[in-house]
């Protein structure tokens, strides 16, 4: 042990290692700082990268049956913009109960299995019961609808539903006089939803509609997505989709549905209250409090388009919010 | 995207025929090599991310993953360059000074090439840009934070702490701090819910920061490693 503050020989860490001797082997020399300059590239490159880079998911097989059903003809709510293609609808989702990153849900929705699967419809109905799927698919004609899907996040798709109206099931189940909202409640089971083991949100995910938006003809219960069955990282296998609203709104993995006399408390509405209200209707008006909602990406698309009010639908659904507040009540 | 004057050579006297006369017993092998590859590997990102533009390997929203990730390799390699001396105070490795301005340079360029992917996303609209500076505190404290490291990139040349003296050089370098946490608070506001990826930044920042006053010196006997 010296006391001299001198590098010494022994320390690999000292990037200036003595070379003991006289005399510098050039070749040597040359060869020990070619492997330490690769091996630091590789080392300052690759770990910038693991730490940074989340590539997209990869190829999405399409999963599940094909529907059988009618050649399809365009409906009067059908967009005729391009759809947007399977593999992008598929594998760019929000769907937090499979992980925050938009690629995870479908890397991740293998464990979501979607049969069996029961519907609980309770509250203020006066046929409260508890369905299968299949079920309660087969008591309505599925039909195609190709809709508009905007994100609060600012990006947008096109998406070829198959669905059913949601009003075709709330009027068979007769509600009361008191019913004035409908709640939505998503799965719990964080075997299947793994994403359920972070507390990034409240589970289960609760949604609601207004029953007049929940009875109105554009909001349907989709079961599938291009003419196949809906994948899980769309939410199989039953989701509620309202076009004029952000797409948060449209919950996924529905499991029960509660009509109620009182304003539900939606997921979002809980976790930032300032931000996320229970409205949410598309308002290219009212930015979100952190960024502004007058643009949209359409997946595919490199530049922005202009946002439109209600997401395009105001026609159809503008004086559902007549003498509303749209600013207060966003 | 330039990395500025990250030039081979350091500080440390290289032992070269030239000046072989000053240590005359013993040699010190070559450290040539240590800039070049830290700006290399710190570039290599660059070259992923256009290889990945090219093989649709990010995803449905491009524009969206390549402004994410440039952000948060801007502030990987600005919390790298802000471990530089921390890390040197707790082990007396001589290293971490050497390389602090190719990270910190680094961390500009980035900085700029996340600004830029910004800027086209919202199609050179200088309106659009201002608006958002002006009306959203997300856009403001990142573009704040991006001025911030402007003067520190164009005073990172050899002659600049000559020309400015080295208390005013170190005061002015000393906006790093704020650029960095302005940079962390940009990154927490901008995600939607996912709270826990800014918040590690921000652990490890005021780590860093309180390192900062452990005033280790360098050990003056070499422990022998392990």
């Amino acid at each position: 042990m010296s006391d001299k503050p001198e590098s010494n020989d022994t320390d690999p860490q000292d990037p200036r290692i003595l070379i003991p001797g006289s005399e510098i082997n050039p070749r040597r020399e040359f060869l020990r700082s070619a492997a330490l300059f690769t091996g630091t590239v590789a080392a300052l490159g690759g770990g910038l990268e693991i730490l940074t880079r989340r590539p997209g998911a990869g190829s999405a097989e399409a999963q599940g049956t094909d529907f059988v059903r009618p050649a399809r003809l365009l409906g009067p709510y059908d967009t005729k913009e391009a759809v947007t293609p399977y593999q992008q609808a598929t594998t760019y989702n929000n769907f937090y109960e499979l992980g925050t990153d938009k690629a995870d849900p479908a890397r991740n929705a293998g464990s979501l299995k979607p049969r069996p699967w029961t519907v609980k419809i309770d509250g203020e109905v006066k046929k409260p019961q508890t369905v299968d799927i299949d079920t309660l698919q087969s008591w309505f004609p599925l039909e195609d609808r190709i809709y508009r899907m905007r994100c609060v996040e600012g990006w947008s798709m096109v998406m070829p539903w198959l669905g059913f109206p949601l009003a075709g099931l709330i009027r068979r189940l007769e509600p009361t006089s008191k019913a004035k909202y409908v709640q939505f409640t998503a799965l719990l089971d964080p075997k299947q939803l793994p994403g359920q083991r972070s507390n990034v949100l409240d589970w289960p995910y609760v949604e609601g509609l207004r029953l007049d938006e929940a009875l109105h003809p554009l909001t349907i219960m989709a079961v599938g997505l291009h003419g196949k069955v809906l994948p899980g990282q769309n939410g199989a296998p039953l989701r509620l989709v309202v076009p004029w609203k952000y797409g948060f709104k449209s919950i996924k993995s529905i499991v029960k549905i509660t009509l109620t006399e009182k304003q539900p408390q939606t997921t979002w509405m809980s976790a930032a209250p300032s931000e996320y209200g229970f409205y949410a209707n598309v308002n290219p008006a009212v930015p979100h409090p952190r960024w502004s909602q007058a643009t949209e990406r359409r997946i595919g698309e490199l530049g922005r388009r202009k946002t439109l009010p209600f997401n395009g639908y105001a026609d159809e659904v503008a004086g559902l919010y007549k003498g509303m507040d749209l600013r207060k009540n966003f | 995207m330039s990395t500025g004057d990250a030039r081979p050579g350091t500080p440390v006297a290289k032992t070269t025929p030239a000046n072989r006369s000053y240590r005359p017993r013993r040699k010190a092998a070559s450290t040539g090599w240590l800039v070049p590859a830290i700006t290399v590997g710190g570039l290599l990102p660059v070259a992923v991310l256009i290889w990945d533009a090219f093989t649709e390997a990010l995803g449905a929203n491009p524009i969206q993953r390549a402004t994410l990730q440039t952000g948060l390799l801007t502030l990987t390699l600005l919390v790298a360059s802000l471990a530089c001396t921390p890390l040197r105070l707790l082990t007396g490795w001589t290293w971490p000074a050497r390389i602090r301005k190719a990270l910190g340079l680094l961390a500009f360029g980035y900085a700029v090439l996340h600004f830029l992917i910004y800027l086209f996303d919202h199609g050179f609209s200088l309106s659009v840009m201002f608006e958002d500076v002006l009306k959203r505190p997300f856009v403001t404290v990142g573009f704040t934070s991006l001025l911030l490291l402007l003067p520190l990139a164009l005073t990172s040349g050899k002659n600049a702490v000559r020309k400015l003296g080295f208390q005013t050089w170190t005061r002015l370098h000393q906006l790093v701090y704020l650029a960095v946490a302005l940079g962390a608070l940009h990154y927490y506001w901008g995600v939607k819910k996912d709270h826990v990826p800014p918040l590690i930044y921000v652990g490890v920042i005021a780590a860093l920061f309180a390192l900062r006053f452990v005033r280790r010196r360098p050990p003056r006997k070499k422990v022998s490693p392990l």
